[in-house]
């Protein structure tokens, strides 16, 4: 099992003082222009033949979620199933990516996606807040990847973060990441939290430096989750930062993605910011539930000619 | 021009042109009707992106050029003696029904003209009627604009327009005309004149009294003959330096006033310490907005030494994901150039930065068959002494100079007969304030880049011209103060 | 009065802030209406025309980059230094124009007081002129006025000295610089202004009087491609059409020439003549931008 690799850019993660130096060093957001920039590309038309390629690569780039005290195991599996064959009528329809629960519920998605090459992810380290001790968010971790976790969504101490504990937060991804061993290492800033571009873009390369796998803009539990503008930031950092590290890191935005005319907004964000090399589900995710059903509605669309209903797909 | 091995290649979506009926045939609107030409000649007007002619109209002669000047000076008596508060009314018509039929006159420019229907839908048009009804609610409020009790209309103004912003330019001339109570002859430009016809018909929509808008097609001698026919008070023209000195110089000691909006060449200055990411999207739509057919475009990139490399980069790499091609699909970015003799001044100019021995980049992107395409293209190692670093190319080239202090930049920005625009990048405010106060131009965007609006005043210093358009200041051009 | 010979003053030009000669070396009778001589002025050249843009070209980046408080200050001393000199030029309006002593001194005491207008012009303008606009979009939107650069100003033929002073206050309050072709027939009070403006704190560069024929000094001056505005008070209308065209060269601002009663409220459009909106845009951003609820 692989050790977490060292930090990128080792000399500006040696301390406190040199991440903030470095972190507050990065290019300024403009918010008008940045979101201007989403709203633009939010306006490219995708139809016909890249419309079908989009539904089918969108559906295959979900994080099926289900975060809810009220999960049983039963909702789980059904989870599952659908993650692996989301339209039982049409079988040429791509899996998702992975599903998403908490770690409780890993062995139960383990068990119902075996072999099917669709992947387990678990939230954990005190998700949503994060607001535990370090020892008990890596019990967390180290408890989702024992029970089978191929991915961990992890999210930052923002407290940290907005007080400018930037080596905290570092080390503190790195401590989950060595606990993760070889799970995907997702890191979720929970943007909506961060309250300024500026800090999204810092909490991106900080996140990038400790050796995060994707990251990711939210939990889906606060007011504002995956925007198109939180989004295209963090998916010019990525962009940045393989440029500057050849290192590739992923993007998952989450939360309030429900229909496919947003999540082809996204995808439209991916291929013009970071780049075809994105466009693929190691690299790119949807954290998302509803918006399954929708692009499987828009997929019958396109393929019978007329609209469908939400009783021609299936409830979770 | 999406590379060819990335699957998510977006199929076509062309905006339908069923939308709008282009007669065969156009006349002059003169005294509240469709005339024909005393005189027998036409003209075409094509399509730039395939070279279909999409309709002929009448170039009109001076004898046409005198009775719509009559017209308007007959129509003048009434229209300048109505409360201010009816003109309003007409003038909010007019922008009530420019939304109405937004997506129809949308359609008509793009292909007019060339550019993309994204811009001519997301700006072009929703810019036409922001400036009519911004102007409608001066018409009765001119007491309180600031020029003395009960400012005087001028009379009929003559207004020769271009073809890069068809539609906006009719309205940046006409809303604030009516809105004072002149009347008005207006020619649009030889290439693009079937938004100004179908603005024709606005007018009758709206019950504009017959007279107060004339519309006259031609070339160059049409104007020449409204801009020197004794009838006219007043003399608005939008186009290039050099005709607009030619007017200057027709119209001297006469009492005829002038507004100028003429040419540019913007200094768009990127400090190291910049948002580079919106820095980059300035910088393209500075210079590639209507494929740099716009006066006051940043044609010139001014970006400080330190991060050239890592600014050139980004600009190369976001210049490749530009889609050049219809002008009526929707995801197009770079439409067509709105002429051949554009295409052909544009073309030699860049072969004259070449010759010069300023290093040439152009995204790499295919050029449809037919009609008139110039693929962005951006020239570095330019100095103040190249010919792309002085002359307007008013089109999809962007000159790349470097600078090391503030001094050389705002040194370097001025340095240019021409004074409309100018941009500047950079996330210290004081920075901002102090190079602005210091550029000679007439519109700065800071942090942004070609921002327009009704409520704010535009216009240039030195050779860009004088007077301004838009806000409380574009008033001044049409009243007798 | 004994019979003691008086010192006559040899009139010069101002031009940088110093007292030339006409570089030409001539110089022309200058004489009341009814004749009589008065003295000689400088013959101005073409080059003297030139020299004078230079100077005031020079004078143009601090004059305008003063604060309007301190320009204010200047203006003000001006009239201050002119009241001072009250009974000269009383002298020299009355020889100039052929007034009675009390005529020439109402004259002389508008002009001063033109200056205390304009001394209270200057930082308060922009603020008439200019503005916030209220865009429609997420941005801050600023019209300032700013001077036009260096303005050729030929003083009216007719008022010597209030006219003058009329014309070269508004150019001036507002941060332009000057160079004036004084009244032909009657350029004695300009010239002697030079010497009010040299101690009046107002730097040098800042007004530049040049005396001689109007038509040969303005012809050079309306052409030159570093003067970037013209005031046409001081020629006729064959000579003012002349010159707009000569000034379309490079498109100088123009204020053609119309009839003015110097006695009456001057307005502001002397000096919005002679100014350029500047409008500066800013995105405004937003708190909470990231989606933080506040």
């Amino acid at each position: 099992m692989p050790i977490a690799p060292a930090s990128a850019l080792p000399e500006v993660t040696a301390s406190d003082q040199a991440l903030r130096r470095y972190l507050h060093g990065l290019p300024g957001v403009d918010p008008v222009g940045l979101e201007a920039r989403a709203a633009s590309l939010g306006t490219r038309s995708i139809k016909t033949t890249a419309k079908a390629y989009a539904i089918d690569l969108a559906i295959s780039m979900i994080d099926l979620t289900t975060l809810e005290g009220a999960d049983t195991p039963g909702k789980v599996r059904s989870l599952a199933a659908k993650a692996v064959r989301p339209d039982p009528t049409d079988r040429t329809t791509p899996a998702t990516a992975a599903v998403c629960v908490y770690p409780d519920m890993v062995a139960t998605a383990k068990a119902g996606l075996q072999g099917s090459g669709v992947k387990v992810a678990s939230v954990a380290t005190a998700f949503p807040a994060g607001r535990a001790a370090l020892g008990v968010k890596l019990a967390d971790t180290r408890d989702a990847v024992a029970a089978g976790a191929d991915e961990i969504d992890m999210v930052i101490d923002r407290g940290a973060f907005l007080a400018g504990g930037y080596l905290k937060v570092y080390e503190e991804i790195r401590a989950v990441k060595e606990a993760a061993g070889s799970a995907r290492l997702k890191v979720i800033f929970e943007t909506g939290e961060l309250s300024t571009y500026d800090n999204i873009r810092r909490a991106s390369w900080l996140g990038m430096l400790a050796g995060a796998d994707f990251i990711k803009t939210s939990t889906g539990k606060v007011a504002v989750n995956a925007t198109p503008a939180n989004t295209l930031l963090m998916l010019e950092a990525v962009r940045d930062f393989r440029r500057q590290t050849g290192v590739q890191v992923g993007v998952k935005p989450a939360g309030g993605i429900r229909t496919t005319k947003d999540a082809i907004k996204f995808l439209v964000l991916v291929n013009e910011t970071a780049g075809p090399d994105w466009l693929d589900p190691h690299w790119f995710r949807f954290g998302a539930s509803s918006l399954l059903n929708d692009l499987l509605m828009q997929r019958q669309k396109l393929a019978t000619g007329r609209y469908s209903g939400p009783d021609y797909v299936t409830v979770d | 021009m999406t590379t060819t091995t990335n699957p998510f290649a977006y199929a076509p979506a062309p905006e339908s042109r069923a939308i709008v009926d282009i007669a065969p045939s156009y006349g002059l609107f003169i005294d509240g009707e469709f005339t024909e030409s005393s005189g027998q000649d036409r003209n075409k007007t094509v399509s730039p992106a395939t070279e279909e002619v999409l309709a002929e109209y009448a170039q009109a002669n001076a004898e046409d050029v005198d009775r719509a000047v009559k017209a308007a000076r007959k129509a003048f008596e009434k229209w300048s003696a109505l409360p201010g508060s009816e003109r309003a009314k007409y003038l909010f018509r007019i922008a009530r029904i420019i939304q109405e039929r937004s997506r129809e006159l949308a359609v008509l420019e793009t292909l007019d003209n060339g550019k993309p229907i994204k811009e001519t839908r997301d700006a072009d048009l929703p810019l036409v009627a922001a400036h009519f009804f911004y102007y409608a609610g001066w018409a009765d409020k001119l007491d309180h604009a600031g020029y003395g009790p009960n400012p005087r209309p001028l009379g009929v103004a003559g207004q020769v327009i271009p073809w890069n912003f068809p539609l906006l330019m009719l309205a940046w001339k006409i809303a604030p005309a009516l809105a004072t109570g002149n009347t008005v002859v207006l020619k649009p430009a030889e290439t693009t004149p079937l938004s100004a016809l179908f603005f024709a018909d606005i007018c009758r929509q709206a019950g504009l009294p017959r007279g107060v808008v004339n519309i006259v097609t031609g070339d160059g001698r049409t104007g020449q003959a409204l801009v020197s026919h004794p009838g006219i008070n007043k003399v608005a023209f939008t186009g290039s330096t050099a005709v607009g000195k030619a007017i200057a110089r027709e119209i001297a000691g006469t009492d005829k006033k002038v507004t100028l909006e003429l040419g540019g060449k913007g200094a768009n200055i990127v400090f190291d310490d910049a948002p580079i990411d919106q820095a980059v999207e300035g910088i393209v739509n500075g210079i590639f907005f209507n494929q740099g057919q716009v006066c006051c475009a940043g044609s010139r990139l001014l970006v400080q030494e330190s991060i050239q490399e890592e600014l050139l980069d980004a600009l190369k790499r976001r210049l490749s994901t530009l889609r050049l091609g219809d002008p009526l699909d929707k995801n197009t970015d770079i439409g067509a150039i709105n002429s051949a003799e554009q295409l052909a001044r544009i073309t030699a100019l860049a072969e004259t930065g070449e010759a010069e021995g300023a290093e040439r980049w152009s995204a790499p992107c295919e050029l449809p068959s037919a009609g008139y395409w110039f693929a962005p293209t951006l020239f570095t190692n330019v100095t103040q002494a190249h010919t792309v670093a002085r002359d307007e190319i008013f089109g999809p080239v962007l000159s790349v100079l470097t600078f090391r202090t503030p001094d050389e930049a705002v040194a370097k920005a001025n340095n240019s007969q021409y004074g409309l625009s100018a941009g500047i990048w950079t996330e210290k405010g004081s920075r901002i304030l102090a190079v602005a106060s210091k550029l000679r131009a007439g519109v700065v965007w800071a942090n942004t880049f070609n921002k327009f609006d009704p409520t704010s005043p535009f216009g240039g210093y030195k050779e860009s011209g004088f007077g301004r358009e838009g806000g409380r200041h574009g008033l001044e051009a049409y009243l007798d103060v | 009065m004994s019979d003691r010979l008086s010192v006559f003053k040899t009139y010069k030009l101002y031009v940088g802030g110093k007292f030339p000669r006409s570089e030409s070396g001539r110089v022309y009778e200058v004489t009341d209406p009814k004749g009589k001589w008065l003295a000689n002025a400088p013959l101005s050249s073409r080059k003297d025309a030139r020299d004078a843009v230079v100077a005031a070209r020079k004078a143009f980046g601090g004059w305008s980059g003063a604060t309007a408080y301190n320009r204010g200050q200047i203006l003000y001393r001006v009239a201050e230094m002119l009241e001072g000199r009250r009974e000269q030029f009383v002298r020299e309006v009355a020889d100039a124009e052929g007034l009675s002593k009390s005529k020439a001194a109402a004259q002389v005491d508008a002009a001063i007081d033109r200056w205390v207008w304009y001394a209270g012009w200057t930082d308060k303008i922009a603020q008439l002129v200019g503005g916030a606009n209220p865009v429609a979009g997420p941005f801050f939107n600023l019209s300032t006025p700013e001077p036009t650069g260096v303005v050729t100003v030929l003083a009216p033929q007719d008022s010597s000295f209030l006219g003058l002073m009329s014309v070269i206050a508004p150019v001036i309050a507002t941060g332009n610089t000057a160079v004036v072709v004084a009244s032909e027939r009657a350029p004695l009070p300009a010239l002697s202004l030079g010497e009010v403006l040299a101690t009046s704190d107002l730097p040098g560069g800042v007004v530049n009087v040049l005396s001689g024929r109007t038509a040969e000094l303005a012809a050079p001056l309306a052409a030159h491609q570093d003067v970037n505005a013209i005031d046409l008070a001081g020629a006729d209308a064959a000579l003012a059409k002349e010159l707009e065209i000569a000034a379309a060269d490079n498109l100088k601002r123009v204020l053609r020439p119309a009839a003015v009663d110097y006695t009456a409220d001057p307005g502001t459009r002397r000096m919005t003549a002679f100014l350029e909106t500047k409008t500066v845009w800013h995105p405004t951003g937003a708190l909470g931008a990231a989606g933080s609820s506040y």
